[in-house]
């Protein structure tokens, strides 16, 4: 009997009738309850029905999570809708009731989630026990089906193939970052880089119309819509086609001297045929150095009756400025004036000297470089320079003002582009041939030019987009001042650090 | 002393045997596990009897008795009621019931001088239960349920009832039966403590889940503590410090 003097009624609350059959602790017995409520908590699970681990599956090309049954939702780390994710593949979850979920952190290449769930749930006969557990996902890799058709090959409905029959590809890289700039290329399937050009692949016709109209407006085009039958069904009636647009782009680019067709030039106000390009957009732009005249011809005109361009930027040669006389007539930045020059191959060993007008007279100062093309010289095979007065022919034409470089610079710009991944028609994985080899650095050394080309033009820059670049730390610049070998590249252009853009997209934890 | 033990993987002890100070009554099992129990502790001292009821094995519900007699429903064959008569010890009684409510050891629970009754039973069980068992009867309930013989397990010493009797419910059967009354659970919470254990003045057999708080609520409330641990310090101490010094 001693043991039942504990039994009597306690001064607060419910009077104590019965020991808990677990612990023996006094509890009052009218609630129907036989355990105390610490011992219900410690003998009963009510998770017991829920699984501690569980899978999600995880695209890593495109880093979406499956949503079963067939549904690819994008989901940050530790973000509600992952969160909602996780639940909805836990088994059991429904009997109970849910009061909070929330992650714990895991380091986010453990491929590892882990949940902290509370759980409310009936114990025993009205009794609520309330419980936390965590949950451990493996994250398993797979391939989403959208990822898997972009891998396999002929599963495109439209491509749109994009030449120039040139041989450099300065177009091609300005159009590189145009499509960047105005995410064009968000619906391709794949890019592929073909000889003069490149072939964009998408799922549907419209995606590829889309690509055509952009195209339209930037650069100066042709362009031919063609279509294969892939299947037909009789009965129906339907038909599956695969579409491609054939794109061809004006081989004239910028900087190339041109000898306009005699009719032409009278169509376009009369101007000289031997003139410069000066600007590609949707139309190509011509200069005469001579006259400061400019002519704008459309694409459609062009394709009527195509004329190649007389020589490109690549066999541009330096001259030296000796002399600048400004004749007072200016059109927008071109200001022309009559220069004296000679070849820097020449100098020291003739005296040979070209008095030429230029366009180029606000730039030019004596003493300076200038590229331009030798035609004195040169003999071209073309119908339309011979077909010209030989009066009017000019010995020299100067294109731009030269900045000498030190090789070192490129690769301490301070910027860079992005660029865009594209696959090779023929690849190779160790290609050691000359030919290849031969293919790359002419490839660099486009890039390079390009690279160089849009520091000149500060026009150019504004239709694209620029980044800083972080390999190149701020202390740099001022030792490149300090040292006496770069005299010479103080004149060079440098991109004020206002025009870049922070690159958001891949920025690197440094701790 | 109180006891755990199983029948046939059931811990409802009271279902399957009936205890009293003069005899017990033990189901025929499968095996005699569960007779062993009983017979290790009470082996020379009481008679133990191995019968069916109606030819059942649910003896203890079946059938109630103390020391004086012991009733069986209607139902039970002349060849288990001969062998009950040859078997218990002739001071006792034995009488066939003609009751509606057959399962006796559901709504009747008694000791030697008292038993409590369910609110229904008939005039006349009511008293051959008073003649043959030579008790007080009361027709009672035991936390509102009236199969008292189910949620209430009653000795001499004392008694253990259903979980949810309120503390005035306690104080009443207390008062009725002038024996100590506890609420308490058998077999880790179950509330049905008279067919989850059977009880008398010297053993209590309880199922084998039973916890040992439980145990220990009935070791007390029937007061079956043989060795506790005033014994030891008072009647065993002198010896003790006796042999080892």
């Amino acid at each position: 009997m001693s043991n039942y003097t504990q039994l009597q009624p306690t001064e607060h609350g419910p009077i104590a009738t019965v020991l808990c059959c677990h612990c023996g602790v006094p509890m009052d017995g009218s609630t129907g309850l036989v355990m105390c409520y610490d011992c219900i908590r410690l003998t009963v699970d009510i998770t017991l029905g829920i699984p501690r681990e569980a899978n999600v599956s995880f695209c890593r090309n495109c880093e979406r999570y499956l949503q079963p049954p067939g549904q690819w939702i994008k989901a940050e780390l530790e973000s509600r809708e992952l969160l909602a994710l996780c639940l909805k593949r836990l088994r059991g979850l429904s009997k109970v009731r849910l009061i909070d979920a929330a992650f714990i952190w895991t380091e986010p290449h453990s491929r590892r989630l882990r949940v902290k769930l509370t759980v409310q749930g009936e114990a025993m006969t009205n009794t609520i026990v309330q419980q936390n557990f965590e949950v451990e996902y493996i994250v398993i890799a797979m391939q989403c089906p959208d990822c898997a058709k972009s891998y396999t090959t002929n599963t495109w409905r439209a491509t749109v193939q994009i030449r120039q029959k040139v041989h450099h590809k300065r177009t091609f890289l300005y159009l590189e970052q145009l499509i960047l700039k105005h995410n064009a290329h968000t619906d391709t399937i794949s890019i592929k880089e073909n000889k003069d050009g490149l072939d964009f692949f998408y799922a549907q016709k419209n995606h590829a119309a889309k690509m055509l109209d952009f195209l339209n407006a930037v650069v100066p085009i042709k362009n031919k819509k063609s279509e294969e039958l892939v299947s037909t069904d009789t009965q129906s009636g339907n038909s599956q086609y695969k579409f491609t647009y054939s794109v061809e782009i004006v081989p004239i680019c910028r900087d190339d001297l041109v000898v306009l067709p005699k009719k032409l030039a009278q169509s376009l106000g009369n101007i000289s045929q031997i003139v410069l390009c000066s600007k590609i957009s949707n139309t190509i732009q011509f200069v005469d150095p001579n006259t400061l005249d400019k002519a704008d011809l459309a694409p459609g005109i062009y394709w009527r009756n195509p004329f190649p361009c007389l020589v490109d930027s690549t066999q541009l040669v330096e001259f030296i400025i000796l002399d600048v006389e400004p004749t007072g007539k200016t059109r927008g930045k071109w200001v022309l004036c009559d220069v004296t020059c000679a070849r820097a191959s020449d100098m020291g060993v003739n005296d040979h000297t070209f008095y030429v007008s230029s366009h180029l007279g606000s730039l030019l100062h004596p003493g300076d470089s200038a590229m331009g093309y030798f035609t004195s010289n040169s003999n071209f095979n073309s119908d339309l320079w011979d077909s010209v007065e030989s009066g009017k022919l000019p010995d020299v034409v100067l294109v731009k003002k030269y900045y000498p470089r030190r090789t070192k610079k490129s690769k301490n710009r301070e910027w860079k582009l992005k660029r865009m991944a594209k696959e090779h028609a023929d690849i190779v994985a160790n290609d050691e041939t000359r030919s290849a080899k031969q293919d790359a650095e002419r490839s660099e050394r486009d890039y390079e030019l390009f690279l160089q080309e849009l520091e000149e033009d500060a026009e150019l820059r504004q239709t694209i987009n620029m980044y800083k670049s972080q390999k190149n730390p701020y202390g740099n610049v001022e030792e490149m001042e300090e040292d006496d070998e770069m005299e010479e590249d103080d004149d060079a252009p440098l991109i004020d650090i206002d025009e870049l853009l922070d690159e958001l997209d891949d920025m690197t934890l440094e701790g | 002393m109180a006891t755990r033990t199983q029948f046939e993987n059931s811990n409802e002890v009271g279902v399957f045997s009936l205890l009293t100070n003069a005899y017990c009554i033990v189901a025929v099992g499968g095996s005699e596990n569960f007779y062993s129990v009983f017979e290790a502790e009470l082996g020379d001292v009481i008679p133990i009897i191995h019968t069916t009821i109606a030819g059942t094995r649910i003896v203890g519900r079946m059938c109630v008795g103390n020391r004086r007699g012991l009733l069986v429903p209607a139902q039970t064959s002349d060849q288990e009621l001969m062998h009950l008569r040859n078997c218990l010890p002739d001071s006792v009684r034995i009488q066939r019931v003609e009751e509606r409510l057959s399962a006796l050891g559901n709504v009747i629970c008694c000791n030697d001088y008292v038993a409590l009754v369910h609110p229904d039973i008939e005039r006349e069980t009511e008293e051959l239960i008073a003649d043959v068992l030579g008790v007080e009867v009361f027709r009672s309930t035991v936390s509102g349920n009236v199969l008292v013989g189910s949620y209430c397990s009653l000795s001499n010493q004392g008694g253990l009832v259903h979980p949810q009797t309120s503390v005035q419910d306690q104080e009443e059967l207390s008062s009725l039966l002038q024996v100590p009354i506890v609420a308490g659970t058998v077999n880790r919470g179950s509330s049905v403590v008279g067919a989850g254990m059977v009880v008398n003045d010297w053993l209590a057999v309880a199922g084998l889940d039973t916890t040992a708080p439980e145990l220990s609520v009935l070791e007390s409330i029937f007061r079956l503590q043989d060795s506790n641990p005033e014994a030891i310090s008072g009647n065993l101490r002198d010896t003790l410090i006796e042999t080892y010094s």
